[in-house]
């Protein structure tokens, strides 16, 4: 090394890395900002519906998720291939949505429970009769706010 | 204070590595996938004692019924229709353009920005669907529903401040959402499907 340097006659001046850390640190908290912690685990085939008149949802912390479709293939054996409800990790009848919304709203600001936003991730080949189902058990637990799901269509 | 001796700096040089993998980290667990959808709002549950007393009376002109049955077909005011005339039929009721008496009647009211004018508030669009209707044949429909409103609220905001709906102001918006309410009632699930 020293061999070098001095054949060199000139030594090259080390970059300064004493503000790597902050750089990266900064990078890192906008990272943190602009995505979200992917909660649960998809137990359902979710294929959103495709529309072009979009809005984007809000406030993350506000919003509530119902996933609706078939149970993937490993659940496949023990749920049966019927469209079904996922509500946080798990497998649900229509009749537990007031509970959850209930909960969730528990669990949220009382200044915030009135723009609580329910998501409803639908799969595209779902029947209208469970969403229905899913809608009216919405109205009865006071979530009006509703969107329902889905991709930019490619035009 | 001076004879104190000077404590070794602690060697920063791995705290960029340790950054590197919490980044990492987090671009992994996260997703990035900002959550889109047609946003709706549901009418107020009907009590129980009450149900099947329709307490609200809308005229037949200021009514436009949608409906989609189990194959994914589209009527529209009675008569069958294709996704694709959907949202001209649509906007052509809501805008009523030449006062026809089976449409709509509109209500003179007083708009900040644009003054006395005419606006749209009667109408009602009444989508019903099947229970064996696919979901995305739901939200195509849906979708140009809100496509119709859309169109029409644009148009108006680029006839009067030059600019798309979206690019609006708050106050401009609310002023404009007054002459064009979106008006879609979801109505009570019927069973059509036990009717064949």
């Amino acid at each position: 090394m020293g061999k070098f340097s001095k054949a060199g006659g000139r030594e090259m001046p080390e970059l300064n890395t004493s503000s790597l850390p902050d750089l990266v640190f900064a990078f890192l908290f906008f990272i943190m900002m602009v995505t979200s912690m992917r909660e649960v685990t998809l137990m359902v085939q979710f294929h959103a519906p495709q529309a072009t008149e979009l809005q984007k949802l809000e406030k993350k912390s506000l919003v509530t998720f119902i996933y609706v479709g078939k149970p993937t293939q490993e659940y496949q054996a023990k749920m049966g291939s019927e469209a079904r409800l996922q509500l946080n990790d798990k497998f649900a009848e229509v009749s537990e949505i007031q509970d959850y919304i209930a909960q969730e709203k528990s669990s949220m600001d009382e200044a915030d429970q009135p723009f609580m936003t329910v998501s409803i991730k639908a799969d595209k080949d779902t029947k209208m009769g469970l969403i229905t189902d899913v809608k009216q058990a919405l109205r009865e637990a006071y979530a009006l706010k509703i969107s329902y799901s889905a991709r930019q269509a490619t035009e | 204070m001076g004879k104190k001796r000077k404590t070794p700096g602690i060697n920063g040089s791995s705290s960029a590595d340790i950054a590197f993998m919490l980044l990492i980290f987090f671009l992994i667990t996260t997703s990035m996938d900002t959550d889109k959808g047609l946003a709706r709002r549901l009418p107020q549950p009907v009590p129980k004692d009450q149900k099947d007393k329709n307490d609200v009376e809308i005229n037949k002109r200021n009514l436009l019924v949608v409906l989609i049955n189990s194959n994914n077909q589209i009527s529209c005011g009675g008569e069958y229709t294709d996704i694709k005339q959907l949202k001209d039929k649509v906007k052509e009721f809501i805008d009523n353009p030449y006062n026809d008496a089976n449409k709509p009647e509109k209500v003179e009211e007083d708009v900040p920005f644009f003054g006395k004018v005419m606006c749209a508030t009667k109408g009602v669009i009444s989508l019903q669907n099947d229970r064996g209707t696919e979901y995305q044949a739901y939200i195509s429909v849906q979708n140009e529903l809100a496509k119709a409103y859309n169109e029409l609220r644009d148009a108006v905001s680029k006839k009067k401040f030059g600019k798309t709906f979206a690019e609006l102001d708050e106050d401009q918006q609310k002023a404009v959402q007054q002459i064009y309410p979106q008006k879609i009632s979801e109505a009570e699930p019927k069973n059509y499907g036990d009717k064949k």
